[in-house]
């Protein structure tokens, strides 16, 4: 955090200075460790052993905080008989068809409650995450029938938990993960200490969970752990997921994503959705406030089609495209291998440096028609057609590329309005303090004007092709002699306006009736009161801890999520250290330091009648609202596409054989397996050795707009990796010289850093040496060297398509790297070399 | 012009994450160019080196292993410490360095002619001359922005509040307050480095919370102004001054052959 | 910066390096491990170029010839003064542009006369200078022209009298810094320099004035050359292991030439006395050449001791922990 997040680093050096514990957990030793009171190093790619031993910890020492996990968690809950968890099945949940390769979840299910079967997501190969938006998943109405309070039934989810990690023993974690036993319990005691009705403790992660293939259960197990210790919804509690850059949250919210429409709904599925009654009847879930998702959607069409927008026309919901597939950028890029994606809008991405195989990207780029990047700087993918590695090999030649290439230039954030929405929800506006240089453009600017333009040209047309562009509402305020759309007015029709044409102060005003029109319900209230609420700025000397009146957090600057759980079922807070939000049965209402997360005048003793809907349809002691029993999940039942519980496989290229079950990586995992794209094989002697991808500090992602200044540059001017003293006698490398790194995919050269900070690991019997690689580097700027994406494979999570960046393996050999066609020749070299080992077992499909 | 109360630094480095926001917000403020080629170290994450003309915050990288506490990366934000007893300002032939009314220490660019006493001068080996300039430079303690009523470049810059700008007495309180309770939990390695007005250069206007000795950081352990010892330099000048005067007579007394 | 390539040893705990105990500054300290940054320097190299050592010469020679040829004047020794003058003369022609060339901003020299500053050796000495020189110049042109003799007789004593202050400030000028090898030199330094102008200066007008007249300047010359070397010699027993530098590297190869030339030049000066005018003259020139190498050796010496953090961190760290032991506070 201290190396990629510095500015909010400052907030642990301030818990620290007030006596809170900070532990380290990565394989490398980095500037937060420096800070940090315990530092333990782990094997890339091992998390999910090291926390299920935390799960384990807890378990089987009666760790929990019973009274939360109880009343909040579905662990009373009885799952379905004809589960079977790994533990039976050698590595493999119920309801895995090896011909697809994907799993049935319907064995996953509660005991007497079905899942809605899901038949668009099947088709689509759409995974079942994104189908549901962020609801969860579905349940059929109401609370599932068969539970047991005293968490005793062999099939409760809690003794489902404890049967699947009690494996997951302090040994188990010194083998897999390379921690020794002591350290290991120091971290888990240390949790168990630190949680509970006086304390509480947090988690905070970042890439290094997220880019793995098995990613997105990283975080459930975390999510796990903080739900049996009662730290959600808590103050100082919860788990902080921190962003790859400044307003990545704010792209997720308002999406950038294929299958996401703004707060989350989800893009509509071909064959599923072909209405929007159809649409509404999947999506809807019986309870909680994803139960009012119409009122969502219709107020969102209505800021997208205005006026056209009408009950008769399903509100121009048939002008939303919808899925037939995964539509996200891998297959994308392999699209354009194979011919078919023709062009390419790249705006402030450069995947030429920062894409897992950066080279098959490049080589990808070179197959386009045509190519826009919109950027600040000239990016590697904006010259890749002259000067990419592959012209150097003799792979790509200039003259035979056929793409053409528009780099438009870009404004800085300096250069307009607009909010950055960050990590915790916030959102904080922006103000334009300079005119944009030259012909340099905001994105508002380009993609409204752009929007103009093609709506001029289509004007009159009759196709009903062109009926969606057209209908759009685009009627923005303009200002300046660039005619700069005026971003506060975005924002307002974002924050959503009512019948009256009045800014709405939040999604409970939102109608299904197209008498308001909402850009993204999470935001709304963003623009209450006509005040632009992301641009306060409120000192948080002049106000309470909680510091409400600096920017705006969705939904209703509601500070943190869930907060219901900060009190006892009775609505009391579990300790007058830790009060946050509680019930007052004077006045009937929630109240506290925050925005409760709950119906306003909910009573603790409420039980919903049967008819209920939405949030309605939850009871008093229900704190998670978003999901249809209002409950923590720590047994998901659906809504994940690889098992409801986290479980320890290797990455796909791992140095050792899993030590747990028979299966050896995710058995959903998504791989582009081609030429180009070639996996190494795990426990592979070609590529003994582990290595990771990470940031520095004096470096911004793929360096555009970091290795293009001389001050930044002239802080990590050079392309290096680190690795130990250890490895370094091994393979023969000195301090200051050169080192080539080699994959299935690619070789780069890279100045060598010894350090004591990386250290060699004692996993499952031997040593397993890592490698660190920071990725920022390519060929243009100031600072230049090659780039350590080019050795990345393409195999992603199932769940969100996300790549495993952080564990990988590799070669490494002294001195730098050949030139010319030579270069392939070593990478080609290896692959046969691995090719022709007997690598170990692995029951991979 | 009246002086107020002395302003200074106080760097905290066991709070120091080594970002070097501080290296860059000071060359943004004072558009110092940039220091050298573009080239890797090897020194930890150090790609800097030391202050000097071009390089007014320095961050050090210190990695240590010690058998009983494991793994140590010191961090530490190094700048020009303004003494109180400044030789560079002492030796300056011109009047170029003088001190302003907050007490520190600032060369006038408009005035240095490049002489480059003042840089063997320097216990520290902070001041240096800029080769294709031809004058002095070092770190100014943000004079333009104190004269407006700001806190220097660096300090604002810093996330964690490594670098603490104010008064000098007040930053001396804040410190011993923050070694006795880094004590308390027990950092032992805890000290002030030129906070005590009795040492060789009279305290310092920029002094440190290090973790451990000055040295390691690149610092002399028991830094003297050279201006010490000036009586006896001069004494000394003057016997051999006077020694010259008599062995030129002496050799007249031989007469002309 | 350029890249610094340390060690394995040093790169851990910053490098450390052991080692017996040493004699500091001629007492016996047991040594405390050795630690720095990397090995990288503590001080700054002083930013003087070729000029400056030359400086020191010609400099040191003037004054000492100024001084010179006023005692020749006042002895009656016409022919002795005559040479003497010139040497000085030229001596502060060709110094004062060494001067200003070696400056960063060389248009800018006039502010070294801005003010009269008497912590600062340089503008004490510029100040110096500013008097002697044109004096030493004047006395040399009047002189030889013959114009001007009551000038001349001022020009004289101005530049006679202040002559010995030209000669030794630039001993204390490279003192008054932090430069271990220098500062700790302090005491001996001037004398070095004194000595060493007065053998220069002494050798210059043996070989500009014909034997019967340079009676003084042997006589000087060899006591000069004996002040040098003797002043050497005690400067480095004082300095110690801090002397080290006068041992190795250029510095070292030069104070060994210097030692050389001084000691043989000073012998043959002595044995040809009036009579072998050809030994004295080969010996004033080996004489002349020592003191150029000596300048040169102290100079180089400087930027040794600077480079290397021992010089700085050991006797620092031995007089803390003598201030401990004799202050046992805490």
């Amino acid at each position: 955090m201290a190396e990629c997040h510095p500015v909010g680093f400052q907030w642990v050096v301030e818990a620290k200075a007030r006596g809170a514990k900070v532990i380290h957990v990565d394989p490398r030793f980095t500037r937060t460790s420096a800070l940090a009171d315990l530092h333990v190093p782990i094997r890339a790619g091992s998390d999910i052993a090291f926390l299920g031993g935390i799960v384990n910890h807890i378990l089987e020492g009666g760790r929990e905080f019973r009274e939360y996990v109880v009343n909040y968690t579905n662990a009373q809950v009885i799952v379905d008989e004809d589960f079977r968890d790994t533990e039976d099945l050698d590595g493999l949940f119920s309801g895995f068809d090896p011909g697809t390769g994907r799993y049935d979840p319907s064995s996953w299910n509660y005991a007497g409650m079905p899942v809605a079967t899901n038949t668009g997501a099947r088709k689509g190969r759409i995974a079942a995450g994104e189908a549901h938006g962020s609801g969860g998943a579905k349940l059929a109405h109401g609370n599932p029938p068969h539970l047991d309070p005293a968490l005793e039934h062999p099939r409760c989810v809690f003794q489902l938990l404890k049967r699947h990690y009690r494996r997951y023993t302090p040994e188990l974690v010194e083998q897999v993960c390379g921690v020794p036993r002591a350290q290991f319990l120091e971290v888990a005691e240390a949790l168990c200490a630190n949680s509970g009705r006086e304390r509480t403790s947090a988690f905070c992660y970042a890439v290094g969970w997220t880019h793995h293939s098995t990613g997105v259960q990283y975080i459930r197990t975390a999510a796990i752990i903080q739900l049996l210790l009662g730290n959600i919804g808590r103050p100082g509690g919860g788990i902080m997921a921190l962003r790859g850059h400044a307003s990545i949250q704010g792209s997720t919210d308002i999406p950038t994503l294929y299958n996401l429409l703004p707060g989350y709904l989800t893009m509509p599925i071909a064959g599923s959705h072909d209405s929007l009654e159809q649409y509404l009847e999947d999506v809807r879930l019986p309870a909680g406030f994803w139960g009012r998702c119409d009122t969502y959607l219709i107020s969102l069409l209505k800021a997208y089609f205005g006026d056209r927008a009408a009950a008769n026309n399903d509100f121009c919901f048939d002008h939303l495209p919808k899925l037939t597939g995964n539509h996200s950028i891998f297959p994308a890029v392999m699209g354009m291998l194979d011919g078919w994606c023709k062009g390419f809008f790249l705006v402030g991405e450069n995947p030429a440096v920062g894409s897992p195989n950066a080279g098959l990207h490049r080589k990808a780029m070179a197959r386009l028609d045509w190519l826009v990047v919109r950027d600040l700087v000239e990016v590697e993918s904006a010259t890749f057609w002259r000067d990419s590695p592959e012209i150097e090999t003799g792979e790509l030649r200039t003259g035979e590329i056929p793409t053409e290439v528009f780099l438009l230039p870009a404004a800085a954030h300096t250069e307009k309005d607009g909010t950055f929405t960050n990590t915790q929800r916030l959102l904080q506006w922006h103000r334009k303090a300079v005119e944009p240089p030259g012909d340099c453009r905001s994105d508002l600017w380009f993609y409204y004007h752009l929007g103009r333009r093609i709506r001029e040209k289509l004007a009159g047309s009759a196709e009903p092709r062109d009926r969606p562009v057209l209908d759009l509402a685009w009627d923005y305020p303009t200002e300046g002699e660039l005619q700069e759309p005026s971003a506060a007015a975005v924002l307002r029709e974002i924050g959503g306006v009512g019948a009256d044409g009045k800014a709405l102060s939040g999604y409970l005003e939102l109608k299904a009736d197209g008498s308001t029109s909402c850009g993204c319900w999470i935001y709304s209230g963003v623009y209450a009161d006509e005040v632009n609420q992301a641009d306060r700025r409120k000192p948080g000397s002049d106000q309470s801890w909680v510091a409400p009146e600096w920017g705006w957090a969705w939904p209703y600057n509601r500070r943190i999520l869930y907060n219901r759980a900060s009190a006892d079922p009775q609505g009391r807070p579990w300790s007058e250290r830790k009060r946050y939000v509680w019930w007052d049965p004077a006045e009937g209402r929630w109240t506290g330091h925050d925005n409760p997360d709950f119906g306003a005048t909910t009573a603790p003793d409420y039980d919903p009648p049967d008819d209920a809907e939405a949030e309605k349809a939850l009871d008093g002691r229900s704190p998670f609202v978003m999901q249809a029993d209002g409950k923590g999940w720590l047994f998901a039942p659906s809504g994940l596409d690889d098992g409801p519980l986290p479980t320890h496989y290797e990455p796909p290229e791992s140095p050792v054989i899993n030590p747990l079950y028979g299966r050896q990586t995710n058995p959903v995992l998504e791989r582009y397996e081609r030429p180009g794209n070639r996996y190494n094989p795990p426990a592979s002697g070609t590529y003994p050795f582990v290595f990771t991808t990470y940031r520095l500090t004096e470096h911004h992602t793929a360096g555009g707009m970091s290795r293009t200044l001389g001050y930044l540059s002239e802080l990590q001017p050079e392309m290096f990796c680190e690795v130990s003293p250890e490895l370094a006698r091994l393979r023969g490398l000195v301090n200051g010289g050169w080192a080539t790194i080699v994959t299935s995919r690619a070789a780069i050269e890279a100045r060598v850093l010894v350090t004591d900070r990386m250290r060699p690991l004692q996993v499952e019997g031997r040593v397993v040496h890592q490698v660190g690689l920071p990725y920022h580097w390519g060929r243009n700027g100031l600072a230049t060297g090659d780039g350590a994406n080019d050795l990345l494979p393409i195999l992603c999570d199932p769940n969100v398509h996300i790549m495993e960046s952080k564990a990988n393996t590799c070669d490494v050999l002294p001195g730098r790297r050949p030139r010319g066609p030579a270069l392939v020749e070593l990478v080609e070299g290896h692959r046969a070399r691995a090719a022709r080992e007997r690598s170990g077992g692995g029951g991979d499909r | 012009m009246t002086a107020g109360p002395r302003m200074g630094f106080f760097t905290d480095t066991s709070v120091c994450i080594g970002c070097k926001a501080c290296e860059v917000a000071c060359k943004e403020w004072n558009m110092v160019p940039q220091d050298g080629p573009l080239r890797l170290s090897g020194t930890s994450y150090d790609n800097t080196g030391a202050l000097g003309a071009s390089t007014w915050r320095h961050v050090a990288f210190v990695e240590q292993q010690r058998d009983d506490q494991g793994l140590r990366w010191l961090m530490s934000s190094d700048v020009c410490k303004h003494c109180s007893s400044a030789a560079c300002l002492e030796v300056c032939p011109t009047g170029a360095l003088f001190r302003t009314e907050f007490g520190t220490v600032v060369v006038q660019a408009d005035v240095c002619n490049g002489c480059g006493y003042c840089v063997p001068a320097c216990p520290f080996g902070v001041i240096d001359r800029r080769e294709d300039d031809g004058r002095a430079f070092k770190c100014t303690l943000c004079y333009d922005r104190l004269r407006d009523g700001l806190e220097p470049a660096c300090a604002k810059a810093c996330p964690t509040d490594s670098i603490q700008f104010g008064e000098l007495d007040e930053l001396h309180e804040r410190a011993r307050r923050r070694v006795d309770s880094l004590h308390e939990a027990g950092v032992a390695d805890a000290r002030l480095y030129l906070e005590d007005e009795g040492d060789g250069i009279g305290g310092a206007g920029a002094f440190f919370l290090l973790l451990d000795e000055p040295e390691v950081y690149g610092l002399p352990p028991d830094p003297v102004s050279t201006t010490r010892d000036l009586p006896t330099l001069w004494r000394a000048a003057a016997l051999a001054a006077g020694t010259l005067a008599v062995a030129v007579a002496a050799a007249f007394a031989g007469g002309r052959r | 910066m350029s890249a610094s390539g340390s060690a394995d040893g040093d790169r851990r705990n910053g490098g450390r390096r052991g080692g017996p105990v040493r004699r500091v500054r001629g007492s016996m300290v047991p040594e405390a491990e050795f630690r720095s940054y990397y090995g990288r320097p503590i001080l700054k190299e002083p930013v003087w170029t070729w000029e400056i050592p030359w400086y020191f010469f010609t400099g040191g020679l003037a004054g000492a010839s100024a001084s010179l040829g006023l005692g020749a004047r006042l002895s009656g020794n016409h022919r002795l003064a005559r040479s003497a003058w010139t040497v000085a003369g030229a001596g502060v022609t060709a110094g004062v542009p060494l001067l200003v060339s070696d400056l960063g901003r060389p248009e800018r020299f006039p502010y070294m006369l801005r003010m009269f500053k008497v912590t600062s050796p340089l503008s004490v000495g510029s100040w110096i200078l500013a008097a002697t020189g044109p004096a030493a110049a004047g006395a040399a042109v009047s002189d030889l022209l013959g114009i001007f003799p009551r000038l001349r007789r001022v020009a004289e004593a101005v530049a006679g009298l202040l002559g010995p202050a030209l000669a030794t400030y630039t001993g204390t000028l490279v003192a008054d810094t932090a430069v271990p090898v220098w500062h700790e030199a302090g005491r001996e330094l001037p004398f070095v320099f004194a000595g060493s102008a007065a053998a220069s200066a002494g050798a210059a007008a043996v070989l500009s004035t014909p034997a019967a007249h340079a009676g003084p300047a042997r006589r000087l010359a060899v006591t000069g050359a004996l002040l040098e070397l003797g002043a050497a010699q005690a400067m480095e027993r004082h300095l110690g292991e801090l002397g080290e530098p006068y041992h190795q590297g250029p510095a070292g190869r030069l104070a060994r030439l210097a030692k050389t030339c001084t000691a043989a030049g000073a012998g043959l000066v002595a044995v040809g006395g009036r009579r072998r005018r050809g030994l004295a003259v080969t010996g004033a020139a080996l004489v002349l050449a020592g003191s150029a190498c000596e300048r040169w050796a102290v100079y180089k010496a400087g930027f040794q001791s600077a480079r290397d953090p021992r010089y700085v961190v050991e006797p620092q760290r031995a007089r803390l922990a003598e201030r401990q032991r004799q202050q046992p506070e805490h």
